[in-house]
């Protein structure tokens, strides 16, 4: 299926974008070992966001995967996960903010390394959020695309490296309207001493129309209940 | 790392300057000051205290469950965890704690995820987030639905397995057991105690806290 629309986003990039309803947007980590933080608006109300515990309890699961379903403090299907190459997404470690970016890559900044300095996730999405009238009061739990944690029996969470190869992909289904912001900046529990951010690249194509049989309509019956109030929502709006 | 570690507090009930039990279903919000210690006791044992807190400085910065536990590299809270706001500043630090461990990975229940958690006729009931939208909306303004990030449960079992699983198990608390934390500056405390009745961890029977303040 022809791609509607792609761009490439560099190490330390940022995008924001409006994303209608019923469109696939894949990712794919051009190189190995790819963090991409991701983060979720309802475009038609933009305090309706991402909730990642709402997400993560209605599914008893503490990673993100085929069949799983994003959903927002609302209760409603935002986007689901309809294919993925790796198994494993992080919903849990968050974004990395300059004081540890500095701390852990030694401080850069742009008059001596021009665009070469390395970026945070917490400026990358200070900016895109007040682009589109929010701020860091909206800032919520990301899911980190590409990242495994794996969380041990007492509690300590692990980066789990080289689980990310050259060419994976996770292909989410949109649900809603959304707001999509994104950094590609490191995981803040990636051990690395070199930044490790990669190009991604994101592609917006069209979804084909959902079926009964669908996989992460049926993955659980909290899914379903989910996606039945997104479908609320539409039938209220257009009726 | 922040897990059952158990550190009975030496503060005597007599001296705290404020008490208060604070009934299932209802709201607490208040303003701790640089220095203040917040006790938090589960009166009649596995209730769920959700708790949120706030920079009273500038209100706009909200506590973060993944600050907090990224920070820490663990996603339990004990005494010694570090109550972090979405900036990554500290709040509040436990300084003790007699349960053992708590979540900040489930968040709070709310009428929208009860329906999808357990069916849509469940819209009606009382949940935590209707509690802090009431008491946001006692603030002149300051606070609106924006400002609500994902909580503490204090005296809540969340595990999460190492296979990526995460439940929610019969709690780890019992009555009298509490958790006492130490504010750095100046932190507005916002709980919901928890009037859940539809999750068999509190036996369907939500309970008292109560909520003590100390000068230091
Ligand atoms: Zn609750």
């Amino acid at each position: 299926m022809a791609n509607i629309w792609s761009k490439d986003i560099g190490p330390g990039g940022k995008w924001s974008g409006t994303i209608g309803k019923g469109k696939l947007i894949r990712l794919t980590a051009l190189e190995a070992g790819a963090n991409v933080s991701f983060q979720l608006y309802h475009a038609k109300d933009l305090t309706e966001r991402y909730n990642m515990p709402d997400t993560l309890k209605a599914q008893y699961t503490a990673h993100l995967t085929r069949g799983n379903v994003l959903m927002s403090d609302n209760g409603r299907a935002m986007v689901s996960i309809v294919e993925d190459s790796l198994g494993w997404h992080d919903p849990l470690s968050g974004y990395t903010s300059r004081a540890k970016t500095d701390a852990k890559y030694g401080v850069t900044n742009y008059q001596e390394l021009r665009n070469e300095w390395l970026r945070s996730g917490q400026e990358n999405f200070a900016v895109e959020l007040v682009r589109n009238g929010l701020s860091m009061r909206d800032m919520m739990p990301v899911v980190n695309f590409f990242s495994k944690i794996v969380v041990e029996n007492n509690g300590d969470m692990k980066f789990v490296q080289g689980h990310c190869p050259a060419g994976a992909t996770v292909t989410l289904r949109t649900e809603l309207d959304l707001l999509v912001v994104l950094s590609n900046t490191p995981n803040p529990l990636d051990p690395s001493e070199s930044y490790p951010s990669v190009p991604v690249r994101i592609e917006v194509l069209p979804a084909p129309p959902l079926h009964e049989d669908d996989y992460c309509l049926n993955y659980r019956s909290e899914n379903r209940r989910a996606f039945e109030n997104t479908w609320e929502y539409h039938t209220l709006l257009n009726a | 790392m922040a897990v059952f570690n158990r550190v009975e507090s030496p503060r005597l009930v007599e001296e705290a300057i404020y008490s208060e039990v604070v009934q299932a279903g209802d709201g607490w919000m208040r303003e701790l000051k640089p220095g203040q210690v917040l006790r938090i006791v589960d009166l009649e044992g596995n209730q769920a205290a959700d708790t949120l807190f706030f920079d009273a400085e500038n209100p706009e910065d909200h506590y973060s469950a993944v600050a907090t536990i990224t920070g820490q590299s663990n996603i339990y809270l004990s005494t010694g965890s570090v109550l972090r706001a979405e900036s990554g500043k500290a709040l509040l630090t436990i300084v003790a704690d007699t349960c053992g461990r708590h979540d900040t990975v489930g968040g709070s229940c709310s009428a929208q995820s009860n329906t999808v958690r357990y069916a849509h006729e469940k819209l009606s009931m009382h949940n935590c987030r209707d509690t802090f939208m009431l008491q946001l909306a006692g603030q002149d303004g300051v606070y609106t639905k924006r400002d609500l990030a994902p909580n503490i449960n204090f005296f809540m079992n969340v595990p999460v397995t190492p296979e990526g699983g995460l439940k929610f198990d019969d709690g780890v608390s019992a009555p009298g057991c509490y958790v006492e934390m130490q504010s750095h500056g100046r932190t507005m405390v916002l709980i919901s105690n928890c009037p859940q009745l539809n999750n068999p961890c509190n036996a369907y029977n939500p309970t008292p806290i109560q909520v003590l303040i100390w000068d230091n």
